[in-house]
This record gives structure tokens, sequence and C-alpha cells, in this order.
């Protein structure tokens, strides 16, 4: 006997308690199951890259803070490397090495908020967030020693970082790189074998490596599909290249997958964050150079590696104070171009898990 | 480290394949006609050799008389790089075919131009505003676009 | 029954004060009065106990989950938040008291009262201590697991109500999910009853000399299990899924409305951990402290095991919640029954040493038919974790010096 049923759109979001921020999806559903979803961003759409038109370059560093607001280190490493691209300009190497230590702090704590929110939207109500906030408190307090501020940190400046770094940071540092890793398998003895968590993720939402490709998916998204592309071994910047670390790549291409990857990036970065502290040198953290400049005309574009993705802004310079245009590539909102082919034939309960997972972040989507 | 493909390399391999495809080309970037632009991303694409399977973004700049539609993209298993360009003359609706045919990943990406710059893409399969609302007037990231004064009332979108 | 409420002290000395001392004298055949303005005093004070309890079962809660996820937990409202109940009742009664346009009226303003009645219903037979209940059924089991299927109709009818498509899924998903529980609930109950021989609440709990948690495991298992689906409590809470659907079933009730949904889930939680205490835990007995204060501790443990569950795992979806009632619960149900069934022919009377016998069988049987039953309803699932480390991509170099 089959029940005449009748496919029913549903709007999820914009406020809702489970959209990493203002995101909304008609979805449409024959029962539980989906059948058909439309993506409606723009909710937050600040028009940064028209702001960013009639301000001067470093006036758009805090600009750029605001875009991913999860990870606002990478997202000024990424702006002020393509900058120094436009001015063919060198950065000393502690600068170096103090960006390459806060962007991977920040790669933790936004993989920290990935991996806590995932949990949450699965439904283990708000345990492990608050055990993920509690490591990135200490991450945020050593920014705050860096720069000043713990969330939009404007500290990456055109020729390296703010300022050199205080005398009470490297023992909290080292404080840090000794608990993080005993907290880390905490996390991963609670969570990865967690049967239910297992059963709702495992085989869910797989996507296909070709597709991802195709779909211009970059960052963890990617990598859990099985491609090893990475960024910072592919065309290194800073120096990524004199670290050793490995890529971790995931196997099947389903939420579990996406979920773990994180977790082995975690323990990637703090193989780093050793190795930084081991190789770093006193020097000068800032490339010298005048208030006000005026790039030569040209363009440049840097991709980074960030939480998220592929990040990179492309600057166009016509000679004046500030760019004529800046776009951001912004890899929260192309890896939403495959969210309808991963969620339909799925359920209900696996589409807020599914988009979780993709751990995008509003303020990047819709700039 | 990824190479990249310069322009006039890329300009040799597709003056091979598709001569009337390129118009110029400098150290950067191939400026391809806009008409060819999908055969030459089928064919940058398809084929083995230079395999650039990633789109990694359409970005799109406007220079006053014209507009320029850049195209990044890369190779993952020879780890190269390349970049196209588009030029756009025509301020009023200028048609650009659309390329998500042959990468799924323009789809948005085109959907954020067409919003924010006003270019259109012919053959995409919905191109719709993204991160404004449908009823709003006027391109806002194009360089002569000027807010109507206060006090203005919008049609409320969708 | 009526003669069990006549030896209860508060009754008999409201009903002697009305019918001395209010009912002025030459009256006669005014007994009904007294009798019914004594039942109303006690059914008073046990109501109000249970709303009291309530509340601060909720505030316990909150404490505890804040400290499994390291925070304090609300401390502000009165000294270490202990009037936190207070504050929230006062917030919900000045809410604004919606009611979507498209709603039906009726229907939207009896689910609230339909579940409070439920709960209420259940209260009547529990007995809180020796001797001290408002009515002892000699249909107990019966009886609540008739009253708590009503629990289901409220849900729907909060849901359907709404005139809102969340609240729909919610209802939905909620009431397949009790009417799955409902039967291997049933056939946990039913396994004590064999072993007892009387579905009266009194006499499971006068005739437990060893605690049944350790004669029947199997029962308390799926008991346990059971009725955290059927209270809605996480992993089974999908019917307020608060990340999918915000909040099922009642996201269109404010105010008090609202309060009465809280309070009558939190109302069922306890008294499903008295219904435990009662049939597994031995009730009241033991004689160490008075009887009354020895069942809320038992109470309060046993509620505490929900705060935990709740704090530690994540949701189920609800194909699996439905899997898991019919695939697993179900047949570890009935394997209960039989051996009860089995043990009750054989032992019809059984001593101390008997009982550790059959628990030391019963045991046995739990732990085979739970590795049965799992390995089989799993599907292999536990696939080994396996995130592949890579080094460098191929095609890729590694140390080529800054741009």
């Amino acid at each position: 006997m089959a029940l005449n049923t009748q496919p029913v759109t549903i709007n999820i979001g914009p406020h809702h308690p489970s959209t990493h921020g203002v995101f909304r999806m008609r979805v449409t559903f024959d029962g539980e199951n989906i059948q058909d979803m439309e993506m409606v961003v723009g909710y937050l759409h600040r028009g940064t890259e028209k702001l960013a038109e009639e301000r001067q370059y470093t006036q758009v560093i805090t600009l750029t803070d605001r875009l991913d607001y999860v990870a606002s280190m990478t997202n000024n490493q990424a702006f002020v490397l393509s900058c120094e691209q436009l001015l063919h300009m060198q950065v000393p190497e502690r600068g170096m090495y103090l960006r390459v230590i806060a962007a991977e702090l920040q790669r933790i704590a936004s993989h920290l908020i990935g991996i806590g929110f995932f949990l949450q939207d699965l439904g283990a109500f708000a345990t492990p967030v608050m055990y993920c906030f509690r490591e990135r408190e200490r991450i945020l307090d050593l920014f705050e020693m860096l720069c000043g501020a713990r969330v939009t940190v404007s500290y990456m400046r055109i020729g390296g970082v703010f300022a050199d770094t205080p005398d009470d940071f490297w023992p909290a540092y080292r404080r840090l790189l000794d608990d993080l890793p005993n907290y880390i398998d905490e996390l991963d003895r609670l969570l990865s074998t967690n049967e239910i968590l297992l059963i709702r993720t495992k085989n869910v939402a797989i996507l296909d490596p070709a597709q991802a490709i195709n779909g211009s998916i970059t960052g963890p998204v990617l990598r859990s599909t099985g491609v090893a592309w990475d960024l910072r071994k592919a065309n290194p910047y800073d120096v990524y290249d004199r670290l050793k670390f490995d890529v971790p790549v995931g196997a099947v291409g389903d939420n579990y997958d996406r979920f773990a990857i994180r977790l082995a990036e975690i323990r990637q970065s703090l193989r780093m964050l050793q190795q930084c502290a081991i190789q770093i040198e006193p020097g000068p953290v800032r490339a010298t150079m005048e208030m006000l400049f005026r790039p030569p005309p040209g363009e440049a574009y840097v991709p980074i590696e960030s939480p998220k993705g592929e990040l990179g802004f492309y600057l166009v310079s016509d000679g004046s104070i500030a760019p004529y245009r800046c776009h951001v590539r912004a890899p929260s909102y192309i890896n939403l171009s495959l969210l309808k082919e991963m969620l339909v034939g799925w359920k209900l309960a696996d589409m807020i898990v599914t988009f979780g997972s993709i751990d995008i972040n509003m303020g990047e989507v819709d700039r | 480290m990824t190479t990249a493909v310069s322009g006039q390399d890329l300009a040799d391999i597709l003056r091979q394949r598709l001569p009337e495809a390129v118009v110029a080309s400098d150290d950067v970037a191939v400026l391809v006609r806009v008409d060819s632009i999908v055969a030459v991303c089928s064919f940058l694409q398809g084929n083995p050799e230079q395999d650039f399977k990633l789109l990694n973004s359409i970005t799109s700049v406007d220079y006053i008389d014209h507009f320029e539609l850049v195209y990044r993209i890369t190779s993952l298993d020879h780890n190269a790089s390349a970049v196209l360009k588009l030029r756009v003359v025509g301020r009023d609706e200028p048609t650009v075919p659309s390329v998500s045919s042959v990468w799924a990943g323009a789809n948005l990406q085109e959907r954020e131009v067409y919003d924010l710059m006003g270019i259109h893409f012919s053959g995409h399969p919905n191109l719709k505003r993204v991160f404004l609302w449908e009823g709003f007037q006027g391109h806002p990231l194009r360089r002569d676009y000027l807010e109507p004064p206060l006090p203005y009332t919008w049609p409320q979108g969708g | 029954m009526e003669g069990a409420l006549r030896d209860n002290t508060i009754f008999s000395s409201v009903y002697d004060f009305v019918l001395n001392h209010v009912v002025p004298d030459g009256w006669d055949g005014w007994e009904w009065a007294a009798y019914g303005i004594a039942a109303m005093s006690v059914i008073m004070l046990v109501v109000n106990s249970l709303f009291a309890l309530t509340t601060w079962y909720t505030y316990f809660e909150r404490r505890l989950l804040g400290r499994f996820q390291n925070r304090i937990g609300p401390n502000r409202a009165g000294p270490f938040g202990l009037l936190q109940p207070i504050a929230d009742a006062i917030k919900l009664l000045t809410k604004e008291d919606t009611l979507p346009r498209a709603s039906d009226r009726l229907i939207f303003n009896v689910a609230p009262v339909l579940m409070l009645a439920t709960t209420f219903m259940i209260v009547a037979v529990i007995p809180f201590g020796e001797g001290s209940f408002l009515a002892d059924l000699n249909i107990g089991i019966l009886y609540i697991s008739g009253v708590s299927s009503m629990a289901v109709i409220a849900i729907l009818m909060a849901g359907w109500a709404s005139a809102n498509k969340y609240a729909m899924f919610g209802s939905m998903r909620a009431v397949a999910a009790l009417i799955s529980y409902e039967i291997p609930v049933v056939l946990s109950l039913l396994s004590v009853v064999i072993l007892t021989g009387s579905m009266s609440l009194v006499d499971i709990v006068e005739g437990q000399s060893l605690p049944y948690l350790l004669v029947l495991p199997l029962a308390f298992l799926v008991f346990v299990v059971g009725i955290s689906a059927e209270l809605n409590r996480p992993p089974f809470d999908l019917a307020e899924a608060e990340s999918e659907i915000i909040a099922g079933y009642h996201t269109e009730y404010s105010g008090m409305k609202f309060g009465i949904f809280q309070l009558a889930e939190f109302a069922n939680v306890l008294l499903a951990s008295a219904i435990i205490t009662l049939i597994f835990l031995q009730g009241w007995r033991w004689a160490i402290l008075p009887s009354h204060l020895w069942f809320l501790l038992k109470v309060f443990g046993t509620a505490t095991l929900f705060i935990w569950i709740r704090a530690t795992l994540p949701r189920l979806r609800i194909d699996q919640v439905l899997a898991f009632a019919w695939k697993f619960l179900l047949p570890l149900g009935l394997i209960n029954v039989l051996a009860a069934a089995i043990e009750k022919l054989v032992w019809a009377d059984p001593s101390n040493s008997e009982l550790l016998l059959m628990a030391t069988i019963n045991w046995g049987v739990a732990i085979v038919a739970v590795a049965v039953f799992a390995t089989a309803v799993n599907n292999g699932r536990h696939v080994p974790v396996h995130t592949v480390i890579a080094g460098v991509p191929p095609g890729v170099s590694s140390a080529e010096g800054v741009y």
C-alpha cells in the first residue's frame, strides 16, 4: 500500500541555532528525505570588497579580520602576502616565523570550533563545545599577548607582523604546546570511537574526489575525499617549506572523515609549532617601509591554506594609495558549491550535520 | 612550488588547438576571445597534458572602458597554475558564456560576478542574485555605481 | 484503597477537623464534604511537592550539566542560584501568550494541560514511603503504562495545532518513537510482574528481598533505555532536537504553556526515576534512613543517571531510533520475559539463595543476549578509524624557497 504523500518545502534559517551564522536554506522534503535544496545567502553581506577600494592597504587589514571572524590571523596573512607580491618586498625571517606561529595557532583554534560545533549539531548538547573552547581560550590568551586582541586581531602588517613577542609569550606558548597534545588525545578518545557519532556520520554525504575538484572545493573538505592537495606543501609561502609536517588525507569523504581530518590537522599544526619555536631566531619582525606607499601598477594573488580552504586576495593596483580592486577568493563560499549534491537523498537530521561538517563561516561567505 | 604557466606558453599551447581563441598574452595571463572561452576551458580541463581540473576563482574587474574577467585554474597532478582573462566591452548587460558546464564550481562564482558587477553569463543554470536581493537595482562593485539618494524604498526581496 | 487513605495522618486530621469543627453541629450527612476537603488537601500537598521537586530538579540538572561542561551553571539568582527556578517561573508567567493565527485554538490550549494531566495521574499510584501513597491500585503497572501513553496524544495535539511545519516534524518523530518504545518498556515491566505475581507497586516493593536490578538486569537495561526514549531525553530527544528543528512540537508555545510542557517533561523524568526506584531498586526499603528520605535519595540518584547520559551522548537519527527499538530492545525484552517466566515456573517462591542463583543466570543471559544482538544489528559499522596521513602530494617538491 503506497501512501499518497506530498513534498513539503521548509525554510531553514536565517535565524536558526545551527546554521553557523545567518544562512538560509529552502529545502524540499518528502517525509524526512531531502529532495531539493536551494541556499540563500547574503544576510551578512557588508560590501568588504567595495570598502577596500576606499581604504589604504594597511587599513584594509582591519577589514580582512572580519571576513572569517573565527580565523582572522590567516585572513590577515593572505592579504599581506598579496600586498608584498605587489610591492616585490622581502619579509624578515623572524617576521615570517611569527606569522606561521600565529597562523597555525589560529588553525588549531578554528578547527576546535569546527569540531565542537559539529558535535553540537549532532546533538551532544554543548559538552564538546565547552571542552574545545577551554583550549581555545588559551590560544586566544596567547593572541592577546601578541597583539592585544583576541578575535579580530589585525596582527600582521605589510612587511611582517605588528610587533615582536612580549617576554611572557614564550613560557605560555611552551606550556600550551606541552598540554595540548594530551588534550587532543583526550578529545580523540572521547569522540572518535563514540558509537553514536560513528553511526550518524559514517558513510553519510560522501563526496567523490573528482566531483570535489570539479566543484572547486579546497581545504579539509577536499583532503577528506582523498586528494592530497595542501597549499602549504604545494605552493609554500612564508617558512612552510622549512617545516616538516604531514598532510592528513581522508579515505572515504563522508562526514566522519571531514571531522577526523580536522583532529589530525590539529596534531600536525602542533608539530609545526614545536619546530617554529626551535627554529626562530631574534631579529627584526617587520620590513621598514614608508607609511603611505603607492605600489606600482600591477596585480597580485597569493593563495594560502586557511583553515577553511584556499584563501587568496586578488589585488589590482593602479599606483594609488588604495587598491583598485580587492577580490576575496572565499573558501567558505566556494565550498558551498556542492552542498546540494551532498544533501539530496539524505535525511533532515543529516542535513544540519553535513552542513556543519563543511565548516563554513558566514563572514567569509557573504563578505 | 607551483609552476605558474606563463601567458606566452599557454598561448602557444592554445594556438595549436584553437588558433582563433587567443587575442594576446603576457607574462601572467592569456587574453582569450569571449566566444571561445568555453572551448578553451574544456580543452584545458579535459586534455591530460594540461589537466587544469581545479578552477580556483573567477574574478571581475571594472576598468571603466571594459570589464575584465580573470579565471585562475590549477592542475593538481602537474602542480601548475594558469590565468585566463576575458575582456568584455559595453556596460549595458555585457554577456559572456558560462563555464559552469566545464567546472561545477563556476556556478556560485559566476552568480557573484553577475550580482556585484552585472556581467551576464549565458548558459548559466541559475543566474540569480546571490548576496543582494531580487529587485535590487544596480551592481555595486562597478566603479560608477552610485547609491540612490535617501529616502528610497526598495521592493522587498524574497 | 480508601482504607489506606484514611490511615494517612494528614487526611485523617483534616477529615476530623472539618467534620468536628467546621460543619455546624446538627448537620448530618456532611461526611462527603469532609472527605472531599481532606482528600483535596492531601492531593494538594503531593502535587505541590511534585512541582517544587521538579523545579529544583531543573536547577540541579543545569548545575550538573554545567559541571560536566567545565562551567558553573546558574549561580546568580539567590544563594548558589537556588532561586533560579523561581526566576524562571516568574519570567514565563510574565511573557506574552502567543497564539499562531492559523492554529486550532482549542487543541492548542488543551495540549499542555493534557500533558500535565497524565503526569498527575501517574503520581496518584506512586508510593513515596512506608504506607504513604494516594492510592494503591492492584493494577498499578497497567495503569501507569496506559496513562503514560496519553502523553503521546498530547504531543501530537501540540504539533498539529501549532500550524508550523517544524512542530509537525517534531511531533511526528516523537509519536513514532514513543509508540515504538512502549512495547520494550511494557515487556520489561512484565518480567517484573511475573516474578512478583502482582501489578501493584506497593507489592512489588515489598516483594523485593533482592533488588530486581540484580535479579533482572536485562529488564533494567531495557527499561532505562526505553524510558529515556519515552521521555524524549537525549540521546533520543529528536522530538525537540534543538539544533535541527529548533524546538519541535513546542516551538510555537510561549509563556506558561511552554512552562507547562517543560514542567511536564521534567516531572515525567522524576516519575520515571521513581518508577525505576520502586521496581528495580527496592523503593524505600532498608532502614538506615527514614523511608521517605531514602526514596528521595534513590530517585535523585536515578535522575542523575539521566542527566549524565544527556551530558555525554549525541543524538540518534529517527530511523536509527526506531531500528534500535524494534531490532534490539524488543528481542531483548522478549528474552527477558521468557527467562523470568521459566524461572518463576521452576522456583515459585524463591528464597534468597535461589534468588542469587536466578540473578547469576539472568546476568549471563543478559550479557550473551546483548552481545549477540549488538553484533547482529550493527551492520559491521565498526570500521576502524582511518584517516591516512600522507606526506607530500605527488608531483610536488617541498623545498623551493620563498617566492
